[in-house]
């Protein structure tokens, strides 16, 4: 098999965000690997465990994890991070022209990538924790014309049969859905707990290949994407008032009725 | 006039009132055609600002993933050339609209708040701090709006309707359900929709007795965090944040939750926030109108009581 895992740097949701000329600032917060998608490596990283007679040679087993970034230059960070966890090798689409890229731009050269690479899966996280738009994956199915199934809470995968079955778990309950190879996969949190990268892993991750291209080598002209081609344009950005500062009691016994009492007065119930 | 296209909401044989939020919406822009899949509701999008209903059939939507929905709608677009599609902000809601703007090449803009006659949408963004205006600028506006975002509009009279029947390839049938499990609902209201939402935490220990008694005296919606639905005390269904539902309701209760960022990213826009937890130093009270430092296993109760003391 070969698996693709789709994986972004974002900045650290601890750190303060502000907006630079109607975009997100991204060159003054720390950056971090998309914690959600730890959780599709991790997964990634299970199916082909799963699915190889032995347990210790990854690279015997015929399977493969190529992770997908595309962003700036530093987003070589959180690619390291994510090789040292077992992925194989990583592709990093790193191109000037492509910053301030819009959903339809960034699923535009993932799925370029994708189908380049002639991949059997391709597993993503649910949500990138910056756009939290959560449209990626399923943009990638309809791009490809391949089969979606996101919001995965179980993945199960025969590689004989090139099928793949999932447990779509939503807010309307859970779906048992399956389908032929190739899909787009998306993991929800639950799913499983992302191993920590061992000494072992974070020493191979650095002789682990990361291939850069940039727009002329995947061919997409320069024209469809970065924040020319955004195609939602922002207006205007208003910093909301701060909460003023609401009021703070110990309970002494009173706290109950004391809360009720505020409620009332505010008429919120 | 410009024509509007909403797509309906409907969860175990109800139309959802997010649709009807959708068709307020639209009723501003122009001509609100409300999509629908299943023919047995017609009759309750009268309830609603809706002109015209585009039954769509040949087609058993509940099936596959939203490949079909999303290729009814390119087919709608194409014949109708609407100014916008709205659609609510749920999970599907949302890859819904991702797919649609790339088959019909058009900006998409997602959880919206509001949007006006202009199609100039309103976003909050980074945990609450910040609002955004943005329209798109290409091709039909695409956007997905938050639920309990708007007073529903009555219906103006009893819409027309039409039929429709969408072309449906193979390639939207690649994903197919195979079996489901709905949610199972109680007695009390959908999370997203309540005025009042009541959640409990780690802090509960389990027992979620309290929560839900004080949750019922309010007629409010039950929520958890993580730290609860991943030890299986409340379902996944109930989780509010970043991972699981976001919130906007009138009252939110907080009880035995700390505040981490990521529960916070579902909950931060609540019009007022009252916090309940044992420890004066838990960042949730940041957020607080009003807070209570003490054990909710003593303060709940009380509370619980004393509205019912209000009632008789
Ligand atoms: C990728 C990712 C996604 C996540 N998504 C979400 C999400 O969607 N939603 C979410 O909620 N979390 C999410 N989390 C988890 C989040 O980081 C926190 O771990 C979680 O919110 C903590 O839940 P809690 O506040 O109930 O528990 P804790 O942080 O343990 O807090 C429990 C609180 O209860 C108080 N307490 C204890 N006993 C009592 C008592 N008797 N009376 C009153 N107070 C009491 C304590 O003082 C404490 O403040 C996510 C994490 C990650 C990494
Ligand atoms: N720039 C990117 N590079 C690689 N993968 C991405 C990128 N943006 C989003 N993704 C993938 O798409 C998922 C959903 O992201 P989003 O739609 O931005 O919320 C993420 O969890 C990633 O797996």
């Amino acid at each position: 098999m070969k698996i693709a895992v789709c994986v972004k740097q974002v900045p650290d949701s601890w750190a303060e965000k502000k907006m630079a000329d109607g975009l997100l600032d991204r060159a003054n917060v720390d950056a971090v690997l998309n914690d959600l998608d730890e959780y599709a490596i991790e997964e990634a990283l299970r199916i082909v465990e799963a699915n190889s007679p032995t347990k210790e040679a990854g690279e015997a087993s015929g399977h493969t994890i190529t992770l997908i970034s595309m962003g700036p230059e530093r987003a070589t960070e959180a690619i390291r991070k994510a090789l040292s966890m077992g992925a194989d090798e990583a592709i990093h689409i790193c191109d000037d022209q492509l910053a301030g890229s819009d959903a339809l731009a960034t699923s535009l050269v993932l799925a370029k990538v994708i189908s380049d690479g002639a991949f059997d899966l391709v597993i993503c996280g649910t949500e990138s924790t910056d756009a939290r738009m959560s449209v990626i994956p399923a943009m990638l199915a309809e791009r490809l014309s391949w089969a979606q199934l996101t919001f995965a809470g179980t993945v199960s995968v025969d590689p004989s049969m090139k099928k793949v079955s999932i447990a779509r778990s939503t807010e309307f309950g859970i779906e048992n859905m399956e389908a032929n190879f190739p899909a787009v996969i998306s993991v929800i949190e639950k799913i499983n707990e992302p191993r920590y990268p061992s000494f072992k892993g974070i020493m191979a991750a650095k002789k682990k290949t990361i291939t850069t291209k940039n727009l002329g080598d995947i061919n997409i002209a320069p024209e469809l994407v970065g924040s020319k081609a955004a195609w939602s344009k922002v207006k205007d950005a208003t910093l909301r008032p701060a909460r003023s500062a609401g009021v703070k009691v110990e309970d002494a016994g009173e706290g109950g009725r004391k809360l009720v009492e505020f409620l009332v007065e505010k008429r919120a119930i | 006039m410009s024509e509007v296209l909403i797509l309906v909401d409907a969860v175990d044989g109800k139309v959802a009132k997010s649709t009807g939020e959708l068709a307020t919406y639209a009723k501003s822009i122009g001509k609100v055609n409300a999509v629908l899949f299943d023919a047995s509701l017609v009759s309750q999008l009268g309830a609603y600002a809706i002109d015209n209903v585009i039954i769509c059939g040949g087609i058993d939507i509940t099936k596959f993933s939203s490949a079909p929905v999303v290729q009814t709608l390119t087919q709608l677009v194409s014949s109708k050339s609407p100014t916008a599609v709205l659609i609510t902000s749920s999970s599907r809601g949302k890859e819904i609209a991702g797919r649609l703007a790339v088959a019909t090449d058009s900006g998409i803009i997602t959880d919206a708040t509001s949007i006006d006659a202009d199609l100039v949408a309103t976003q909050v963004i980074f945990g609450g701090s910040t609002t955004v205006r943005s329209a798109v600028a290409h091709g039909t506006a695409i956007v997905t709006l938050r639920s309990n975002s708007i007073e529903p509009l009555g219906a103006s009279g009893t819409p027309t309707t039409e039929e429709f029947t969408p072309t449906i390839t193979d390639s939207a049938k690649l994903g197919i359900v195979t079996s489901s499990q709905p949610v199972v609902k109680g007695g009390r209201p959908e999370l997203t929709e309540a005025s009042i939402v009541v959640s409990g935490g780690r802090g509960t220990n389990g027992d979620f007795k309290a929560v839900e008694e004080f949750a019922d005296v309010l007629g409010a919606a039950v929520g958890a965090s993580r730290a609860a639905t991943d030890a299986g005390w409340y379902p996944h269904t109930h989780q509010v944040g970043q991972t699981g539902k976001t919130v906007s309701p009138q009252l939110y209760v907080a009880c035995g939750i700390s505040g981490a960022i990521q529960h916070r990213a579902g909950m931060q826009t609540s019009k007022m926030i009252v916090v309940i937890n044992k420890d004066p130093e838990a960042p949730i009270f940041e957020l607080a109108d009003y807070g209570v430092v003490g054990d909710l296993f003593n303060v709940l109760p009380q509370a619980t009581a004393a509205i019912t003391a209000r009632k008789a």
